[in-house]
């Protein structure tokens, strides 16, 4: 079931991403006033158009687009970045497994979409900025996971035996560490996925982030608040497609968890 | 134990400088304050005076240093924007915060305990599968999308609640519901499966041998010992709700510490910024503290010296 549902839901998602362009029966961003607030069901706009005619349909599949990009780019950026600090901090337990972990604890200290939000603020918006925003917020999770797991696995007995054969330091660590450490990060990868998609519409609703008219599904929310007496819709398509892209995520994540790594809590 | 206690707090107040001292950093690194506060047409002269006049023409040293010392007294500055004292604005807000956060709490536990522990207790029933359900759809409802539907539905629509601000207990319904639901899911999910795994265990098994009644076992062997990681995630999810408050508070114009936040990073009114982080930062690894103190309460064998 949550296979099932999580594998479909992601998969239709990123074909949509994918294929919006064919998809999409408009431009997303090109502005009819005539056509302004249209309703669900109006000839030749399946879901309506906004309050500068264009269509939402168009929108909503372009959004989905940016919302799998910005995830993507993270989840990699961080697994990358946190999976690297985090393996070399179990690794080398010396000073720089300390000084990464006041660091782990300073940004812990802060809560996750706050920190972003003014990492966000402070460097200045846009579409790089809020992948880097993110991905500065977030890497901290990866170094956490990954640096426990090293401290069991390098304790094991292949390991030592490899050590004892004579194998250097750096292969030892990316032959034998990092293999047996790789379903971890895979499933915190999973795991974080949704919430960074969440947390950029977040951001992009308070008003930083992805500005208007790029069609991201927070900024369209936050630009429907001031239509929510006339234009319900404006508020319920974008929103329904963030929860649906998260429910498809957050079941193949827990899937993924229960088969490479139940015990892993994150 | 009031050693532990005392490192813990130095530990907090170490915290707190160093995420004070990256937020000064960023911001100052960030490009000039000043002049994306003024007016567009303002004359150099006065964008000077200005400066002169909050010290940003001194060396990042010594604004450094000055920022130190005045945070050390609780002085971060005065409101670009407000033109008043900085951590009295963000403090006067503070309460508002606690009542949402609180209301928010107590109604996710209301809500997410009891229906984990009847989740695991009939497990597999409809019951079970129904909550299972929710809690997957409560996590993956984005709060602000939960809200802005609220919002149309109760107040647009039925016109029984206020779309936002604060003042009576029917300002309160929809951003406690709101901010509760995702947490709720979360923390209802890790009870089913916290007693669970008690409800495994041979001293439950032995309870029943002895031929104790169900609400005996469930109440006092199954409920006390599942506890601990429910505390843990409940204590965590304490600290997660102030970023959730962020949210929910701009929605519904709740004057809280998060709305302020938010409208302080937009206007670029960096000393309140940095109260507020100051602020956020102290009441997170509070929260943190208390959290851990807890365990020692329900747990003896965790218990220090």
């Amino acid at each position: 079931m949550k296979k099932f549902l999580g594998v479909g839901v992601t998969l239709v998602t990123l074909v949509v991403a994918v294929a919006a362009p064919w998809l999409a029966p408009h431009d997303p961003l090109r502005a009819d006033l005539v056509q302004s607030l249209k309703p669900p069901g109006t000839p030749g706009h399946l879901l309506g158009t906004d309050q500068l005619g264009r269509d939402l349909l168009a929108r909503v599949l372009y959004g989905a687009r940016l919302a799998l990009f910005i995830g993507g780019c993270t989840v990699l950026l961080t697994a990358v970045v946190g999976g690297l600090l985090g393996l070399v901090a179990g690794f080398v337990e010396r000073w720089p497994s300390a000084v990464l972990m006041r660091i782990a604890d300073v940004q812990l200290s802060f809560p996750f979409i706050l920190l972003a939000m003014t990492i966000n603020a402070i460097v200045g918006l846009g579409l790089r900025n809020i992948i880097l925003s993110l991905s500065a917020a977030g890497w901290v999770v990866y170094a956490r996971v990954v640096r426990g797991e090293v401290l069991s696995v390098k304790q094991r007995e292949y390991v030592h035996a490899a050590a004892a054969l004579g194998v250097g330091r750096a292969r030892l660590l990316f032959r034998h560490v990092l293999p047996n450490v790789a379903p971890s990060i895979v499933v915190v990868a999973s795991l974080q996925f949704s919430q960074f998609i969440v947390a950029e519409a977040a951001i992009s609703f308070l008003g930083f982030g992805v500005q208007p008219p790029t069609p991201a599904w927070g900024s369209m929310l936050s630009e429907s608040r001031d239509f929510l007496y006339v234009a319900w819709w404006l508020a319920a398509f974008p929103g329904a497609a963030l929860a649906l892209t998260a429910l498809g995520v957050n079941l193949l994540g827990d899937w993924l968890r229960d088969r490479l790594d139940p015990k892993l809590r994150v | 134990m009031r050693a532990y206690v005392a490192s813990r707090l130095v530990q907090t107040a170490l915290v707190v400088f160093l995420s004070l001292t990256a937020v000064f950093g960023m911001v100052r690194l960030s490009g000039d304050p000043v002049l994306l506060f003024m007016p567009m047409d303002i004359q150099a002269k006065d964008v000077n005076e200005f400066r002169e006049r909050l010290g940003f023409n001194d060396p990042i040293a010594i604004q450094y240093g000055r920022f130190v010392a005045g945070a050390l007294r609780g002085d971060f500055g005065e409101s670009l924007r407000y033109r008043r004292d900085a951590l009295a604005l963000v403090l006067e807000r503070v309460p508002a915060t606690l009542l949402l956060g609180g209301t928010a709490l107590l109604l996710t536990l209301a809500i997410a305990v009891p229906l984990g522990v009847v989740s695991a207790v009939h497990r597999d029933s409809l019951l079970d599968h129904l909550g299972t359900l929710a809690t997957v759809l409560g996590q993956a409802t984005p709060g602000f999308w939960l809200g802005l539907m609220m919002i149309y539905l109760f107040s647009v629509q039925l016109g029984w609640l206020p779309t936002g601000g604060r003042g009576s207990l029917a300002h309160l319904v929809m951003p406690s519901i709101v901010l509760a639901a995702f947490f709720a899911a979360r923390i209802a999910r890790l009870t089913r499966s916290a007693v669970l795994d008690v409800l495994g265990e041979d001293y439950v098994l032995t309870a029943r041998a002895k031929g104790l009644g169900e609400a005996r076992v469930i109440g006092k062997h199954t409920l006390r010992n599942s506890a601990i990681p429910i505390v843990t995630l409940a204590g965590l999810e304490a600290g997660q709700l102030l970023g959730g408050a962020v949210i929910t508070e701009t929605i519904f114009a709740w004057p809280g510490l998060g709305r302020l936040t938010v409208q302080a990073l937009l206007n670029r009114d960096f000393p309140v910024v940095l109260a507020a982080v100051f602020l956020i930062s102290v009441l997170y690894t509070l929260i943190n503290l208390a959290v851990d103190l807890l365990y020692g309460w329900l747990d003896p064998r965790v218990r220090l010296r």
